[in-house]
């Protein structure tokens, strides 16, 4: 059994300045990811050094503009726009800002919504 | 200054396996600036999760990628059972390290293979994959599949192998260790090999870190990260030294990956020697409820399953950061200043898997 | 001499016999546990749709009432949870590979004893309940 993982909370505003933080402590950015809960999005940055994981999270609704923190980490340009084009969740000053075009979905924003599908004999009954 | 021009390269290539479209800005033959796009062959797999039992969805996360799908459904399944608190049977954590080193040599063969085809050597990308076919074959009669071996679940594994099939891998695994040798041999030997890869896009250890370069394209710059070091499934219980490489180039993460097929085959040697007798799974009743970053080295890097459970039958959120995905930047900074010549070269030198990164 | 490090692999390559194998003139390889396709012993059924709830692609669909069991085959990945879960084993995993579908289509529809006869001239979708029950 691995060691338990601790994400703190935090708030909109802490974002960058917890990144530039991490960055001075030396820590790597291993990820940030999103999860809708309800009508709330939390997001989750993740971060590493020697293998310890730092974990901040995020509780915003939908209308909350997120400021990115690609000017610290360069790399975090595929999360962020991951998370807009799958959530619809909006993040400024993102370094290279692919307006909605990262992923060519069908439907916009796929992850905001659920569609069920009906009429397949083999959907479970 | 020289006009600049801007030349698309994919989704269709020779050299790529899977879509990957790159604008790369020219300055006469030189690439100075380069912008990614993926999103061809996205899924939304992730999303499958409010839809599928978090028992039947193993086989999902497993179908991510075709390469590393084992170490998967492997990740997935370790934090479930990390969240739900269950001590697996140890044999079969020790199976399940063995069938993953399997298909790390696999991968490795699959990308030394492919990664001689970019440089047109063609009869080095037959014979890795030659090799590859034994892999393929151990990997067949243990588990039942190929490339999809669906054996991991919630609790253990689905199949165990008899001592006398476990000595045969071993002894079938000795015998490829010189065929292994002589191919490894033209990779870091060979002089057209060296003259096409050394200086080719050299990714600094600082960029490399900061950036978030994982696997082979990190250890390739000197930075020893490998997720295998946190002893996760039977490793903890298993010596072994990351392969580390330190000049960044391609020539770099080609010796790293090629070196790391002699550490697996080292690997499934101490699990097969060590490996103790007992059950290999637990019956599980519940569900998950709470939330876990579960970590495993897969053959291109970390890969991080997010797995969020509310005590129900169905996650709330399965969130997969593959290691093609975060080796994105490190790519783009890699390719700023290499020539156009060179641009398939050091793309595949970090091993791009676009079904992983999208998911 | 670092100059031609694959001549050897080649050359000893030139006589030894090919390392493919000529598909379809010769079989493909396969062992004891290779996954193929799922076959169904339609005598064994009881009908209890173990394995339309456990299938994580949906392929499977058991009509209690009409006793029939379908199979979407382009649906099947073969992970072979069906064959696993089935409670009384009339599900087997072949280790034939089915041949590539050219066509839409793939559902075989087989129609299986159903449920065991305890009460007799009960409705089947009755009998089907105590077969549920069990697992």
């Amino acid at each position: 059994m691995m060691a338990a993982q601790v994400i703190t909370p935090i708030g909109v505003g802490d974002v960058v300045s917890k990144a530039g933080q991490a960055k001075k402590d030396g820590y790597r950015l291993v990820q940030i990811g999103c999860t809708k809960i309800g009508d709330d999005f939390e997001i989750i940055y993740v971060y590493d050094k020697d293998f310890t994981l730092l974990s901040y999270r995020i509780t915003v609704k939908e209308d909350v503009v997120i400021p990115s923190i690609s000017s610290e980490y360069f790399g975090a340009f595929v999360y962020e726009n991951e998370i807009h084009d799958l959530y619809g969740l909006h993040v400024s000053g993102i370094n290279i800002d692919f307006k909605g075009t990262f992923y060519k979905t069908a439907i916009k924003h796929p992850f905001n919504v659920t569609i069920t599908k009906e009429g397949d004999s083999c959907q479970n009954k | 200054m020289s006009k600049q021009i801007t030349v698309p390269f994919g989704p269709q290539h020779p050299v790529l396996p899977e879509p990957l479209h790159l604008d790369l800005v020219l300055e006469d033959e030189t690439v100075v600036d380069v912008i990614p796009s993926i999103g061809y062959v996205h899924r939304g797999l992730e999303k499958l999760v409010e839809k599928r039992e978090y028992t039947e969805y193993v086989f999902i996360a497993e179908r991510i990628c075709g390469i590393c799908s084992f170490i998967h459904s492997q990740t997935y399944v370790q934090g479930i059972e990390q969240i739900m608190g269950l001590e697996v049977p140890e044999r079969a954590t020790y199976l399940r390290t063995i069938w993953g080193e399997y298909s790390r040599l696999h991968s490795h063969l699959l990308w030394l293979g492919l990664f001689a085809d970019s440089m047109g050597f063609e009869s080095v990308f037959m014979n890795a994959w030659r090799l590859r076919e034994h892999i393929l074959d151990d990997l067949e009669a243990t588990t039942g599949g190929r490339v999809i071996q669906g054996v991991c679940k919630v609790g253990g594994v689905r199949k165990d192998i008899t001592p006398e099939k476990l000595d045969e891998m071993l002894k079938g695994l000795r015998g490829m260790e010189h065929e292994l040798n002589d191919l490894t041999n033209v990779f870091l030997n060979d002089s057209s090999m060296k003259h096409r890869l050394r200086g080719v896009g050299v990714l600094k250890k600082e960029d490399a870190y900061v950036l978030g370069a994982v696997g082979p394209t990190a250890r390739g710059s000197g930075l020893a990260i490998d997720i295998r070091s946190t002893g996760y499934g039977a490793l903890g219980k298993i010596n072994f030294k990351p392969v580390v490489e330190y000049d960044g180039d391609c020539y770099a993460r080609c010796a790293v990956r090629a070196k790391e097929m002699f550490t697996s085959i080292d690997i499934i040697e101490q699990c097969i020697k060590k490996i103790p007798d007992g059950p290999v799974d637990m019956k599980v009743t519940g569900a998950p409820d709470g939330e876990y970053f579960s970590r495993t080295e897969q053959p291109r890097g970390e890969v991080i399953h997010y797995i969020k459970g509310n005590g129900k039958k169905n996650l709330v959120r399965h969130r997969v950061r593959t290691p093609t995905f975060t080796n994105i930047p490190p790519l783009v900074t890699l390719l700023k200043g290499v020539d156009l010549a060179d641009v398939p070269v050091v793309v595949l030198s970090i091993d791009p898997c676009i079904g992983c990164a999208e998911r | 001499m670092t100059l031609f490090e694959n001549t050897k692999i080649v050359i000893s390559s030139l006589f030894t016999r090919p390392a493919t194998l000529m598909y379809p003139a010769k079989p493909a390889k396969k062992t004891a546990n290779t996954r193929g396709h799922v076959t169904i012993n339609p005598a064994g059924c009881i009908t209890c749709r173990t394995c339309q709830r456990k299938c994580p692609t949906q392929a499977i669909n058991v009509d209690v009432k009409e006793k029939t069991w379908e199979i979407d085959n382009m649906r099947c990945v073969v992970c072979a949870v069906c064959v696993d879960t089935c409670p009384t084993t009339c599900l087997t995993m072949d280790n034939q590979y089915r041949p590539a579908m050219t066509a839409r289509g793939g559902i075989e529809k087989v129609t299986v004893a159903g449920p065991k006869k305890k009460e007799p001239a009960a409705a089947p979708a009755n009998g089907a309940k105590p077969a549920e029950k069990k697992e």
